[in-house]
């Protein structure tokens, strides 16, 4: 038994996804770039999951590129459109590895934020002035953010590219959004949009990039020519069929979905702010309001106004004085699954490169926890999770 | 703990947190108190975020400590103390070359990180007990005070790293493999078809890189300063790039010319940098004051094995005052190091060493003790200590002492 509050890690699959993929490992499992009868049929799955996907996220099926997820994605976006039009990638500091790294691996510029975890568009508009005679190739930032789940300012970013950086490609990292915004409209001036399956219910290792028509990329993996010789390799007839099934589930019960999870978030990011003390809820409240006798930090009117500026699953906390990896540890003591920021290779815990982007010391960054709910979150989890972390933290403060 | 793996129907004796360096001594331990009935779960310590590759915490380290606790099904976690080792171990082993001392971390290490802050989150998480790979026993005294003793394999003992253990930590503490020699240890790991079976032991400080060694790491911090090397009569005999490096009692590359004998660094003066070089004779003291000395349970007094580094020799000596008055004259321990009070194989107590207390006249040339009053047979067992000075125990203290 576990209380699952992970999903922004990865959710489990959809069961009517996952009933898509045996047949066609076992049985219908022809490589859809072939000739014959099984071969075909692949295709058609292939087809008809391009179809869907074009449709949940607002692209032409001609402007679907699948790929092994999100990472492949990103990686895609930044190196593909550095590769095609040579110039300086920009992306914000609070991204996803998956696109910080190759930015900053390409010498590109980092786009700070505020405290509240919100591109500083002052500071945007700096970055997008490129030099006499290197221009800005790629701009990519995401629609929402993985660890505090703030939405960024999409359209005002999009504005401000196409008048600074005419030239420049946007790319958006989606992939945490998808269970919670409207994909297709928020990411419809993009050119570049980043989604991942396993967040959204559907298996690990496959994913798309969107490349709006006419905003063509350069290929990471040259082979066969699939995808338009956007991204060789045979294809994963049934990660991408089960992706499409679970993409399009998410997008049908969206309506139903965000009400009932942000219900449920609100219950539980109020729950814990109310009963312990030195907590701030990330882009709702500051560290400034940790002194408990500060009584703006219990205005739950306040709180839940600024939390319309998150996705709705998204409880991420910071206590003072308290350590996450003893905290997860106490967690999952009572089977509570949840996480705290990255973890480096070794699998110890480091502060979040986002929180230190935000400008929060060292000390209250490890003391970061991130509830995720997701589409399969109930009342109990968010009970179990309320009746462990405050006895938690008070016994680590205590004792550790 | 309500791990469901758990395939051990019959009753716990209690929830046990092993620090698994990915090392065979601790995979071992963790294997043994798992067959003993305890409920076991494995912690790797993430310490050193730097560039290294002799000592523990590399992410090859933690996969292997993490595939031996799969193997073992207990659980594995992973913490990152390298805030923690930073500021009482690493910081603190550059400050004390910087002033001419020679600290030793791995004592350190287990004063701070694995004794004190491993502690004190193992209690806040419910563990009962903590473990280690040490080759070294807890003993439990006729009067119910628990002391640190000698493992079953001398050549591997390492109480002395774990003197500074008080009551509380040592009435909490399990060292499985203290019992058994390292052959055996890596007999039982095969056995087990540990991946970590045959797994060479880590040899220098775990954060330097063997590469570059201490020159690079503290260079890389502070800087070093040239000094002059001068005979007993002042006479300049020398140069050399860095005192900070410089060690009492070294004899090796010190670059000395001309048919002088074998001549070792005697005295470092930092503020003069000036580094002494003499005779071997001239490193016997005959006492060293001990700093910050703190006993494993009540203060004793008089006649003591005293150890000064962690696979030295075994020395004779009585504790007065602070001061530690050998039986025979001594090399001259270096500031910094530990110096180790036993009764016959138990660690009583210990602390640092300080300025070290001349020899008067010249009994260091004599066979006679300086302190004859107390009777060689006052001590009847261990090993004998002749007084001299070892040719090859002039390089500091660096042993592998993290487990």
């Amino acid at each position: 038994m576990a209380f699952y509050l992970d999903n922004a890690a990865t959710t489990g699959i959809r069961p009517s996804a996952l009933e898509v993929m045996v047949p066609l490992l076992a049985e219908e499992f022809g490589n859809p770039s072939g000739a014959h009868r099984m071969a075909r049929a692949a295709n058609r799955v292939l087809d008809d999951a391009r179809e869907t996907m074009a449709a949940c996220l607002g692209a032409e099926p001609g402007e679907i590129i699948f790929t092994s997820g999100g990472t492949e994605s990103d990686n895609l976006a930044i190196q593909g459109s550095l590769t095609a039009r040579p110039g300086i990638a920009v992306c914000s500091a609070i991204e996803h590895h998956a696109v910080l790294d190759p930015v900053e691996h390409a010498g590109g510029r980092v786009v700070r934020v505020n405290e509240d975890g919100l591109v500083d568009l002052d500071h945007l508009a700096d970055c997008l002035a490129g030099s006499e005679d290197v221009p800005v190739s790629v701009v990519s930032i995401m629609l929402a953010n993985n660890e505090t789940g703030v939405i960024q300012p999409l359209d005002q970013i999009e504005r401000l590219v196409r008048k600074l950086a005419p030239e420049a490609l946007l790319h958006t990292d989606a992939v945490q959004a998808m269970c919670w915004l409207d994909v297709a409209e928020l990411t419809a001036r993009a050119d570049l949009v980043s989604v991942s399956a396993h967040k959204f219910g559907g298996p690990k290792g496959v994913g798309v990039m969107v490349a709006r028509s006419g905003k063509n990329v350069e290929p990471l993996f040259r082979g066969g020519g699939q995808e338009r010789g956007r991204r060789g390799g045979t294809h994963n007839v049934a990660g991408i069929a089960a992706m499409a099934v679970a993409a399009k589930e998410t997008v049908a019960e969206r309506a139903t979905q965000v009400p009932r999870v942000s219900e449920l978030r609100d219950r539980l990011a109020d729950g814990i702010v109310s009963t312990v003390e030195g907590v701030f809820e990330t882009g709702v409240t500051s560290p400034a309001e940790l002194q408990p006798s500060d009584s703006t930090k219990n205005d739950k009117a306040k709180n839940e106004a600024k939390r319309i500026n998150k996705i709705a699953n998204i409880c991420h906390l910071c206590f003072a004085d308290v350590e996450s990896e003893a905290l997860l540890f106490l967690l999952e003591k009572d089977d509570i699954m949840a996480s705290a920021a990255s973890s480096c290779s070794s699998g110890a815990i480091e502060p979040s490169h986002v929180l230190t982007a935000m400008g929060f010391d060292r000390q209250l960054a490890f003391g970061s926890l991130r509830l995720s709910l997701g589409y399969g979150t109930t009342e109990a989890d968010v009970e179990a999770a309320l009746n462990t972390i405050p006895p938690a933290v008070q016994r680590l403060r205590e004792r550790a | 703990m309500t791990d469901p793996n758990q395939s051990n129907e019959a009753p716990s004796r209690g929830d046990v947190l092993v620090a698994m360096s990915g090392g065979v001594d601790s995979s071992v331990a963790a294997a043994l108190l798992q067959r003993d009935g305890y409920r076991v779960v494995g912690v790797t310590l993430k310490l050193w975020g730097g560039e290294s590759d002799s000592g523990c915490c590399s992410v090859s380290d933690v996969d292997d400590a993490r595939r031996v606790a799969q193997q073992l099904d207990i659980e594995h976690h992973v913490f990152n103390f390298g805030d923690d080792f930073d500021k009482f171990v690493v910081d603190p082993y550059v400050a004390d070359h910087q002033r001419g001392h020679t600290p030793n971390p791995c004592v350190e290490c287990n004063r701070h990180i694995k004794f004190d802050k491993l502690f004190r989150r193992a209690d806040a998480l419910g563990f009962d007990m903590i473990a280690t790979g040490h080759h070294a026993r807890v003993v439990t005294d006729p009067d119910g005070s628990f002391r640190i003793s000698r493992g079953a394999d001398d050549l591997k003992d390492q109480s002395y790293v774990l003197h500074m253990l008080d009551q509380n930590q040592l009435g909490r503490l399990l060292l499985p493999v203290g019992d058994i020699t390292k052959e055996q240890v890596r007999e039982l790991a095969a056995e087990l078809g540990m991946r970590t079976a045959d797994k060479p032991d880590s040899q220098d400080v775990c954060f330097i890189h063997s590469e570059g060694g201490r020159k690079v790491f503290l260079g890389d911090r502070i800087s070093l300063r040239p000094a002059t090397l001068v005979d007993q009569e002042g006479e300049k005999v020398g140069e050399v790039d860095s005192i900070e490096l410089v060690t009492l009692g070294q004899r090796k590359g010190l670059d000395l010319g001309g048919d002088v004998g074998r001549r070792y660094v005697v005295d470092i003066d930092h503020e003069t940098a000036t580094v002494t070089v003499g005779h071997k004779d001239k490193l016997l003291v005959a006492g060293q004051k001990v700093e910050n000395l703190e006993w494993s349970d009540m203060e004793l007094s008089g006649e003591f094995k005293v150890q000064c580094s962690a696979h030295g020799r075994v020395l004779r000596g009585s504790l007065d005052g602070s001061t530690i008055v050998w039986w025979q004259p001594q090399r001259r321990i270096a500031r910094g190091q530990s110096i180790v009070l036993y009764r016959g194989d138990e660690v009583v107590g210990g602390g640092i060493a300080g300025d070290a207390i001349e020899v008067q006249n010249d009994a260091a040339n004599s066979d006679v003790a300086p302190n004859s009053a107390v009777p060689k047979s006052a001590v009847p067992d261990g090993t004998e200590d002749n007084g001299a000075v070892d040719d090859d125990a002039a390089e500091p203290m660096v042993a592998s002492d993290f487990t």
